[in-house]
């Protein structure tokens, strides 16, 4: 009774999502205040019945309904009762369902606190997410439904969550993640709403701003979220392998970084404003085909999930629907709009379109190493794999010089720059730069190594130019501290993300370049010296635990004769399904991480020997904080003054869009 | 005549995304053709289809009881096979959770001049009814069903 009724809910979500895609905007267009208003009323309805088919679909998992095929496939009888919440979104209907919740969260979100905005605006901008919103359900409804019954003869105790999923980390990165990723539906409404109505002013782009900036801080934490989780769970000792899907939330999170800053542009200055709707639905069109390459299993990837080509046809003409609408509104609205200004190649105008340049170019060789296997399938070149090199190449070539005009455009201002001011802040943070880095592999590692010098060259200088434009905002102030507290949160916010990407540039580069690692046999009581520390073996103990029974071994680390860590990697035997998984264990501060997995029982199995992988991966603590800066940056901007009394300023704005409007 | 200062701005804007673009092409051309590793299956590495000491790819199904794990030693080897081939393969490597006999699996690592595939990685599949692309088209005509290796003769 309770999947039908959730299933009866996610139809009238659809009904309704349809209704609030058609009426209102047909009221925008007719002046009918009340069908714009309905906009609202039909956004709780909304809301509730999504919530209603979500919250049955996670009762039938509570309830072990396995006549339901999705919780049958995905859930089992001894699952612990944490996991049976989160096995909700375990799968591929049940992930879709948990999409279709945070698309209609946003969707509420913007019903709810966009009231600012001129009502017509608004009520463009829910149909457009509700119509985007409509397909998803559509396809859940038509291919993917997580309601289906397996009658007759439902399994007694279901076939269970892929172990590798049973982990704190599958129960955070997934919501996160799926909330970043249709909170970039927000900033695609809106420039379809721009190009609907001709205000492409900077009136528009303030309103854009804050939704994207928080969807992109939400898509930072996920993607950040999974990286971590992939590290320790994997048991493989790397945060980022270029895998398919992972590059699949890159493509869009670069594209969403160069929109972030486009924004500020179109906003303060009234230019690249065709470029960043542009950037806008180019995005959201890359959310939606990062989710097909996945869905549709025609690529290669530990994500892939068991995958039918149904299901990618749907996908694909969801997909060829919104993009080839969107673009051709673009192309037939965009032209009429041309900016006006113009900026001198050391303002802050150009550091932004060369932040844009370099993430649009960043993002291009990613897509093409991702889609080149399946590009060489197709066109009968062979089987192919695109190695980390190509990748990692690409990375360093172009994110060094973003990341050095990165620090250098908290210094810029609009329209231009006195040569006097980078003369004046640069050169400091030029020599310091230069000299720790130069002298840092002399004191870390045993070789220098000319990437680590170049790495910590960066970070400082990414740190030095961010304080030194400190001291330049705050040079007229009667004293530093004074002038600290006068800048706008908006300058603070920018500061702990550039900071942010600094901390990760670090720890990236330092962890690639100095991590250890190899494959050893220990023998129990047998200590074996290894990259500075000494590695001691206890054996392994056998346990059974909730679902699954484990064998675990003991690995004490010792460093001058002091125990440093004491470590118990597993190899977990799941009962349901006669799966393996292995639990690397970590012991780690912000400087380095001590990482064992358990291989396998070395022969002669008498002995009791173990292989072991030992990895030493120095400043990986540091690449979650640096994530967490990122995001931080982005959700700081939202408490700005400007985004909080917006609500006096938009009245004037409202009225300075019309005569616009009625000039586009 | 001077040009105006708006279309000498868009100029050297336009010249700027010219020469950075081809750039950027070249190194991607270069620098693809350097980072692929193409896929072999074993019939045609047994055939001399594949090169020698260059990393290429390979997979199957692993042959029940051809196993071998050495004693005090990283060394493990053991064979897999498309239906049609048998490769001897040898790695160091940890061999992963789900690997078995019988099971599918992809292999990084180079041919050397034995005809032996040295593996420096080893891919088996992450849930039961997963089977890497590149394996299931290997077997496309061998066998009935190229979803597992459960159909696959191995001719014992």
């Amino acid at each position: 009774m309770v999947p039908e009724l959730g299933h009866f809910a996610l139809i009238l979500a659809l009904i309704f999502s349809l209704l609030i895609a058609v009426f209102p905007l047909y009221g925008t267009y007719t002046n009918n205040v009340m069908l714009m208003r309905s906009a609202h009323s039909l956004s709780i309805g909304l809301i509730v019945f999504v919530s209603v088919s979500f919250i049955a679909l996670v009762y039938s998992f509570v309830q072990d309904d396995f006549t339901v095929e999705y919780v049958a496939n995905t859930s089992n009888k001894i699952l612990p009762l944490h996991y049976k919440l989160t096995a909700t979104w375990g799968g591929h209907e049940g992930s879709l369902l948990l999409w279709i919740f945070c698309l209609c969260i946003w969707l509420f979100a913007v019903s709810l606190f966009a009231r600012s905005l001129p009502l017509v605006i608004r009520t463009r901008v829910l149909s457009v997410m509700a119509l985007a919103t409509a397909g998803i359900i559509l396809f859940t409804l038509l291919s993917s439904n997580p309601f289906l019954r397996l009658l007759p003869g439902p399994p007694p105790d279901g076939r269970d969550l892929n172990p590798l999923l049973q982990d704190i980390g599958f129960i955070i990165h997934p919501p996160l993640l799926y909330i970043g990723y249709s909170g970039l539906v927000v900033p695609f409404a809106f420039a379809i709403t721009a190009l609907l109505s001709g205000h492409l002013d900077s009136a528009w782009a303030r309103w854009s701003r804050p939704w994207t900036n928080v969807g992109w801080a939400f898509l930072t934490l996920g993607m950040g979220m999974g990286s971590w989780w992939a590290y320790y769970e994997l048991g493989w000792g790397f945060w980022w392998g270029w895998d398919p899907t992972e590059n699949n939330v890159l493509i869009p999170w670069l594209t969403a970084t160069a929109l972030v800053h486009s924004l500020a542009v179109t906003e303060k200055r009234g230019l690249f404003k065709t470029w960043t709707i542009l950037l806008a639905i180019t995005t959201y069109c890359l959310v939606l085909f990062g989710t097909f390459i996945t869905r549709s299993g025609i690529v290669n990837s530990v994500h892939a999930f068991a995958n039918d080509p149904e299901r990618g046809a749907y996908l694909l003409a969801y997909i060829v629907i919104i993009a080839a609408g969107s673009f051709l509104l673009y192309a037939l609205r965009a032209p009429t709009v041309a900016s006006l200004s113009r900026f001198k190649p050391s303002s802050r105008e150009t550091f932004m379109l060369l932040n844009n340049v370099l993430l649009t170019v960043v993002m291009a060789t990613v897509l093409l190493g991702t889609l080149y296997p399946m590009l060489a399938d197709y066109m009968n070149w062979g089987k192919v794999s695109v190695g980390a090199p190509y990748f990692n190449f690409f990375w360093v070539l172009f994110t060094i010089p973003l990341t050095l005009l990165m620090a250098i455009s908290a210094l810029t201002q609009w329209k231009q720059t006195s040569p006097g001011i980078f003369k004046k802040y640069l050169t400091p943070s030029l020599l310091i730069s230069l000299i720790v880095g130069g002298i840092f592999p002399f004191f870390y590692g045993e070789k220098y190594h000319l990437g680590g010098a170049l790495t910590v060259a960066v970070t400082v200088w990414i740190f030095a130019v961010s304080f030194s434009a400190l001291l330049k905002q705050t040079r007229n102030a009667p004293s530093f501290f004074a002038g600290v507290k006068q800048q706008p949160l908006s300058f603070y916010s920018m500061l702990v993300a550039h900071l942010g990407v600094g901390l990760l540039v670090l720890s990236a580069g330092l962890t690639s370049i100095y991590s250890d690692e190899r494959n050893i046999i220990l023998l129990p009581g047998q200590e074996k010296p290894l990259f500075g520390y000494s590695w001691g073996f206890d054996g392994v103990r056998e346990f059974v635990k909730d679902n699954y029974s484990a064998q675990e071994g003991t690995i004490y680390v010792v460093r001058d004769g002091e125990r440093v860590a004491t470590l118990n990697p597993q190899k977990r035997f799941y009962m349901s399904g006669a799966m393996v998984t292995t639990e690397a264990a970590i012991e780690g501060n912000l400087w380095r991480d001590l990482y064992v997995s358990l291989g396998e029982a070395a022969e002669p199995k008498s002995a009791g020997g173990w292989i072991i992988t030992v990895y030493v991966k120095p400043f990986i603590g540091v690449l979650w904080i640096s994530m967490l800066l990122i995001a931080g940056g982005g959700f700081m901007a939202l408490w700005d003054k400007r985004y909080r009394s917006r609500v006096a300023g938009s009245v004037k704005t409202s009225s300075t869009n019309t005569v616009q409007g009625a000039i586009g | 005549m001077a040009m105006h200062p708006v279309r000498k701005q868009r100029l050297v804007f336009v010249c700027f995304i010219i020469v950075f673009s081809t750039i950027a092409v070249g190194l991607l051309a270069y620098s693809l053709r350097e980072n692929i590793d193409l896929f072999y299956p074993p019939s045609k590495i047994v055939a001399g289809e594949a090169p020698i000491d260059k990393q290429i790819r390979a997979g199957g199904c692993v042959i029940p009881g051809t196993i071998v794990r050495y004693e005090n030693s990283l060394k493990k080897s053991f064979r897999v096979t498309d239906g049609a081939a048998q490769l001897q393969v040898s790695t160091e490597a940890i061999l992963p959770d789900l690997f078995g006999e019988g099971e599918s699996v992809v292999l990084t690592g180079k041919l050397n001049g034995d005809g032996e595939f040295v593996a420096t990685k080893v891919f088996a599949k992450h849930d039961e009814n997963y089977m890497p692309p590149e394996v299931a088209d290997s077997m496309k005509g061998q066998v009935d069903h190229a979803k597992t290796c459960e159909g696959l003769d191995y001719g014992s």
